[in-house]
């Protein structure tokens, strides 16, 4: 028997839809088989991560506001991944977004007014920005490999948190805690909004899910990323410039991370500490994929990744797996997701002996 | 400055390069051959939990008394164990891009998630236990010996990874095989049109890397702290990667990289110990201690990025690199 994998004259379109739903689905099977091998409860784990969340309407708001950063991280990260631009460090981006908030936050601690929170948010987002330009900068002028220079820079963000909330960041009042000083009413965002359970942030996503849509698919801009990323050689030609995809990508994804770590620090936390990072910057690259590099694909995805978040807790207490559990459940979701993109493009052959062929449409 | 202290820095220096200079090295071979495997960490990790448990569980005192052999083989059957958890997991990332073509990035990325999250299930059942760090096995009056540390006082994976970077160099440049190698990784269709197997060609590099990553990740848990801790490898492995960068793709000069890292990675533990008292006179000091320990810290990534814009200004756009790396190749027949 052989197998192999044969060219399709155009992309499968079904394929492409339901790639997103094998994916998941092939995790749930393959994650309950491992548990369950390892001496776990493998069914009702995966019950538990993946059903438990949506069914018990009292964890939505621990879902929402799990897919709030997801959502705005992953967002960002797509319009780099159609041109090609691998940012890997939306983490540490994402930390800047709420050290930005936080700076804005120590500067107007005496103050009132509706202004404090847009404020907090645009420096949020500046500073997150400004985290990712040297990454654009050194690739363009250096050529400077991106995944490489960005992941090295959530070290050194990891670093300026625990330095500026140990240092001249921490709370006065704050017993010598390594923490900032708690936000005030002026300086925070509610966790809920219009009688349901989902903070801002969540509207915030779906509207700007909507923007990167409409941008993505019917401006030139959108159209100047994906050529960039698909075919570089046309798209000189055609007169888009690789710099100018690779300034504006990260920049906007740097942004975009750091808009969903200022929400998170004004809405969820209120103060930043050592625990501030989460791994969300990480966990949004699963979700673009995920989302097939779509917005509302990624809409969805990323309330399926959250789901898997707060499912792993809910797993932890119930069946007792180890708080990795949900890691793991994301990256088999990753693997499967990457493997079924070549069905996408490719159609899976399997030769029996010499003479006959079935083709496994699969 | 006294000679104590020289001979503590240089011993703490070579301890902490010898895991990135491992992971590079493997990482180098798997460049070479065309591939992009940006798992290495997701791979030193399964490595370091492996390695740490199959030690552990070796040196079982129950065990030792039924089997004295097996107790004084523990930490060798630890490396073993530790690179082939680290082949296996990339296998699994060898699987995505060879055999289904998959983007390497991507992939690269999903093996650290699930390097990650595999070390910390098994480890949940290794927290707060210890094991005999895998530690000189020279006989003690020279392993001991303030000079004699200098030459004797090394884990034995100190001595594998000098030895791996040279046979590195040596089969990628002196040996047929390795001329395939390089052949694959900078046109891997000429290659596939001469008859060889590029796939099968990758999948051995990528092995390799995996098991180089394994034992790298192997040296933190049984030789650097001998514990198991979640993320124990802490983003080295992203600093062997940027060494391959360093050395412009030549084995012979990721030694030089390794203890340039070194050197960074030991003043972060140095300015810890708040120990430039002890060598710079005290106006500098001054200066020294002005700056926060957060700062040293985060040096190595810091040099790392700017070593890269160096090495990448001067390869202009990294030219030194192969062709076909990161590319996926899927012969259509």
């Amino acid at each position: 028997m052989r197998i192999r994998l044969e060219k399709r004259r155009e992309p499968s379109r079904l394929m492409q839809a339901l790639s997103p739903i094998g994916a998941v689905a092939a995790t749930m099977i393959v994650g309950a088989i491992i548990f369950q091998a390892i001496g776990y409860d493998g069914p009702d784990a995966v019950k538990d991560i993946f059903f438990t969340p949506v069914l018990a309407s009292y964890k939505w708001q621990d879902v929402a506001a799990k897919a709030a950063p997801l959502i705005l991280i992953a967002l960002g990260l797509t319009l780099g991944n159609q041109a090609k631009v691998w940012n890997i460090g939306a983490e540490g981006q994402y930390i800047l977004g709420a050290l930005g908030g936080a700076g804005a936050a120590i500067l107007t601690q005496d103050m009132q007014g509706w202004w404090i929170v847009p404020l907090m948010i645009v420096c949020g987002m500046a500073a997150g920005a400004l985290w990712a330009a040297p990454v654009a900068w050194l690739r363009n002028r250096f050529g400077v490999n991106e995944i490489l220079s960005s992941l090295m820079l959530v070290y050194v963000a990891t670093q300026l948190l625990n330095y500026l909330v140990t240092g001249p960041w921490k709370d006065p009042h704050g017993q010598n805690f390594p923490q900032t000083a708690p936000f005030t009413a002026s300086q925070r965002l509610p966790a809920a909004l219009f009688g349901q359970p989902f903070p801002p942030g969540l509207y915030i996503a779906f509207a700007l899910a909507l923007v990167f849509w409409l941008v993505m698919a019917r401006t030139e801009y959108g159209l100047g990323v994906r050529v960039v990323g698909e075919a570089p050689r046309a798209a000189r030609y055609a007169g888009y410039r690789a710099s100018d995809a690779v300034w504006s990508t990260l920049l906007i994804s740097g942004a975009m991370a750091g808009l969903a770590g200022v929400l998170e620090a004004t809405t969820q936390s209120g103060q930043l500490n050592l625990g501030f990072p989460s791994g969300y910057g990480f966990t949004a690259i699963i979700v673009s994929f995920l989302g097939r590099l779509h917005p509302m694909g990624i809409a969805l995805a990323g309330v399926v990744l959250a789901i898997s978040y707060v499912g792993g807790q809910v797993a932890q207490t119930t069946v007792h797996v180890p708080s990795a559990t949900a890691g793991i459940f994301q990256a088999m979701m990753l693997f499967f997701i990457l493997a079924s993109d070549v069905l996408v493009r490719r159609r899976l052959r399997i030769e029996w002996g010499a003479g006959q062929t079935k083709a496994a449409r699969a | 400055m006294s000679l104590t202290l020289v001979i503590a820095a240089f011993l703490t220096i070579v301890n902490l390069s010898t895991p990135i200079l491992l992971a590079a090295t493997g990482e180098l071979v798997v460049e070479k051959s065309g591939v992009l495997n940006l798992g290495v960490e997701g791979m030193m990790l399964s490595g370091a939990i492996a390695g740490f448990a199959v030690t552990f569980l070796c040196a079982d005192p129950e065990l030792a008394d039924k089997l004295p052999w097996l107790a004084a083989a523990a930490p060798w059957l630890g490396v073993i164990a530790a690179a082939a958890a680290g082949a296996l997991s990339s296998l699994l990332f060898g699987f995505m891009v060879l055999t289904l073509g998959a983007n390497q990035v991507a992939s690269g990325l999903a093996l650290v998630i699930f390097g990650t999250g595999i070390s910390s299930l098994i480890g949940t059942a290794f927290v707060g236990v210890a094991i005999t760090p895998f530690d000189s096995v020279f006989p003690e009056s020279l392993a001991a010996h303030p000079i004699g540390r200098l030459a004797f006082g090394y884990s034995p994976l100190v001595y594998f990874a000098f030895l791996m970077v040279a046979a590195a160099g040596w089969f990628l440049n002196r040996t047929r095989a390795g001329l395939v190698l390089r052949a694959v990784g900078e046109n891997d269709l000429s290659a596939h049109s001469i008859g060889y197997s590029v796939i099968g060609v990758r999948y051995l590099s990528v092995m390799f890397g995996g098991a180089m990553a394994g034992i790298a990740g192997a040296y933190f848990s049984m030789v650097i702290t001998p514990l198991w801790a979640e993320r124990m490898t802490a983003g080295r492995g992203w600093i062997a990667l940027a060494l391959v960068v360093f050395s412009g793709w030549r084995a012979g000069r990721l030694l030089g990289g390794a203890y340039f890292f070194g050197v960074f990675m030991w003043l972060e533990l140095f300015a810890k110990a708040n120990g430039f008292a002890t060598i710079l006179p005290p106006e500098l000091v001054k200066i020294f201690s002005f700056l926060p320990s957060q700062f040293w810290a985060s040096m190595p990534y810091l040099m790392a990025v700017i070593v890269l814009a160096v090495m990448s200004a001067r390869g202009r756009g990294g030219a030194e690199a192969p062709a076909c790396l990161g590319k996926p190749f899927i012969p259509d027949a």
